[in-house]
């Protein structure tokens, strides 16, 4: 367990993936320090999946390297396997099996004698609040169900490393929400989470490190304040009474925050960021100047928002900036 | 754009506690490669548990086929289906097994579609295992169709002269012969997009095999080039085996052809089975 508490959990360097013409990975460069979730973002395509299936040992890199506590992923993949477990974004548990007998299945192929299984499945089902489902078939589950037994499953035998492709993906909050809270006992317990998602919230939520990825290659890397303060901290968005004075409140934002101003379907409401990179005020602070010049200016303010910035917003932001000639 | 709904955490008693599931001893140590395919193998006979209704393909088919074979040519072909079932029954059942292991094929493949195979590639355990357990499986299946099979022929009267045991020496080399048939299918459940792709190449790789066979007539009624075709297929060589066994013989040469068979059948299909398991 020497290579668990020194060096990174995960190590890539010029990882590449090719699907006939498509370079579905191109180029990717990651640290992922022991101990902690680190988020991978991206929007659908982007290549989220195809890094986590090379790093699992499911796919084999093209080009470039990867290595999980030390240990190739190719070369030494029965280490690594040794090591990780993943939770894919469909089901990686046998839906025609109840999930106590998947639990069972998954337990024997780590090594349990039959008993030791059947308590271990029937600790983890108590644990993830399915005792009540042990023995129904998987496909009669609920998602958040199912995302459950999922994780419990690679919890089996609790991994170095634990992979999660979107795990939340259409999940609804509450669900949502357990998942996250498994996350953070699992990674409270020193396992390493690596994390996908679609989510800048999620991410934010949970990683302490995070790397953007878009068309196969990270585009920015850092801590969630880090990536945050690059695109501004968030939006505000306003609903005005009158939506003839909606140009005129365009303007007098556009000025107070020093930048686009978006205007939404909503004939009375209207969107800019704030806290943008290299302002030396804060978004709530800019956001509440903003707002009493709209009052000084006898424009009515029905609503008001402060929120994060959004993916795309992120994704405007970080493109937008590596596409600016040097 | 919710906001609102953004900045709250729904605060709920968490669903895990996981501290006490979490903290744990030392893993215990990887399973045998036998024993890890065994538990790959209770894993098909579960299946078999939960959706009983893909029995239907090892005993309906079956009882079909030997009812229409030996209806349809048995006035024509021996006198009578009461004798001509007594040359037909061994072929038919070496039929509807081969036929079997294509969904060995369409398993492999969904299993792939729906994910958990992923799950299975990434557990430390002997490679082959969750391959060797599906075919574990599926030779229960191919044990429960010899079984209808000779069931329907004993009630048409069929009376092997080998007695039971040459029939169960019979059935044992048919499932032994399609345990090693099966990593055919392995290899195109694998390299093949779809579960229908699998079943076409299937059947374009079965029916000739089973039909050009000895098992409906003696290959020297056909003409020539049929004939030199018939002789070489393995199925005939499996046949004339069987046969010989339920027929209280024993055939030296077939049944060492057909242990070789199978035995090379493993190597070469097994290890294109693997090859693709371990790149896809």
């Amino acid at each position: 367990m020497s290579d668990r508490t020194t060096g990174p959990a995960i190590e890539t360097s010029g990882l590449v993936k090719t699907f006939g013409d498509n370079r579905a990975v191109d180029g990717v460069d990651l640290t992922v320090p022991a101990g902690s979730v680190y988020g991978v973002l991206g929007p659908n395509g982007a290549g989220k999946t195809t890094v986590v299936r090379m790093l699992a040992t499911l796919l084999r890199p093209d080009g470039g390297e990867a290595r999980v506590f030390g240990h190739d992923v190719v070369r030494e993949a029965a280490e690594v396997r040794r090591r990780v477990s993943l939770t894919g974004q469909y089901a990686s548990v046998d839906e025609d099996l109840t999930g106590s007998e998947n639990l069972q299945l998954l337990a024997r192929l780590l090594g349990h004698r039959k008993p030791a299984a059947r308590e271990r499945a029937a600790e983890l089902l108590a644990a993830f609040g399915l005792t009540e489902a042990a023995d129904r078939q998987v496909k009669k589950y609920s998602g958040g169900m199912r995302r459950r037994i999922d994780i419990a499953a690679s919890i089996l035998n609790t991994p170095d490393l634990l992979f999660l492709d979107e795990p939340t993906t259409g999940l609804d909050p509450r669900s949502r929400n357990q998942v996250w809270d498994i996350i953070r006992e699992v990674v409270a317990h020193g396992t390493t989470v690596l994390l996908t998602t679609q989510y800048l919230d999620e991410a934010d939520r949970l990683a302490s490190r995070i790397a953007v990825i878009d068309h196969g290659r990270v585009i920015a890397e850092g801590t969630p304040g880090q990536l945050k303060s690059s695109v501004g901290a968030g939006s505000v968005h306003v609903r005005l009474r009158d939506p003839h004075r909606r140009a005129e409140a365009a303007r007098i934002l556009a000025d107070a925050l020093a930048g686009d101003v978006q205007l939404d379907a909503d004939p009375v409401a209207l969107a800019a960021r704030a806290g943008a990179h290299g302002s030396d005020r804060g978004a709530a602070e800019q956001a509440s100047a903003a707002l009493a010049a709209l009052a000084a200016a006898g424009i009515v303010v029905d609503d008001f928002s402060l929120g994060q910035p959004s993916l795309d917003e992120v994704f405007l932001a970080l493109t937008a900036r590596t596409e600016v000639p040097a | 754009m919710s906001t609102v709904a953004d900045n709250t955490t729904v605060t709920e008693a968490p669903v895990a506690d996981l501290t006490n599931v979490l903290a744990r001893g030392p893993r215990p140590k990887r399973p045998s490669a036998w024993s890890a395919s065994v538990t790959f193998g209770w894993r098909a006979v579960l299946k078999i548990k939960h959706v009983p209704e893909q029995l239907f393909d090892v005993t309906a088919f079956p009882i079909i086929m030997v009812l229409l074979f030996t209806y349809l040519f048995g006035g024509a072909l021996a006198g009578s289906p009461r004798e001509y079932i007594q040359f037909l029954l061994p072929g038919i059942m070496v039929t509807s097994v081969v036929m079997i292991t294509m969904y060995t094929g369409v398993g492999v493949n969904t299993d792939i579609e729906k994910g958990v195979f992923d799950r299975f590639r990434t557990l430390p355990v002997w490679r082959p295992a969750a391959l060797v357990g599906a075919i574990f499986g599926d030779m229960l299946r191919y044990a429960i169709a010899s079984l209808v099979i000779l069931g329907i022929g004993l009630a048409l009267g069929f009376r092997p002269a080998g007695g039971v045991l040459g029939v169960a020496a019979g059935i044992a080399l048919l499932i032994l012969f399609s345990f090693a048939f099966s990593w055919i299918w392995t290899m195109f459940g694998l390299l093949l997009r779809s579960e229908k792709s699998v079943m076409g190449v299937s059947m374009l790789v079965i029916f000739p095999l089973t039909f050009l066979s000895n098992v409906y007539v003696q290959p020297s009624t056909m003409p020539d080039v049929l004939e030199a075709f018939v002789q070489a297929n393995p199925v005939t060589r499996l046949v004339t085996a069987v046969r010989t066994l339920m027929d209280g013989g024993w055939n030296t040469g077939e049944v060492l052809w057909v242990v070789v068979a199978s035995a090379v059948l493993v190597a070469v299909f097994g290890t294109l089975t693997m090859r693709l398991y371990n790149r896809r």
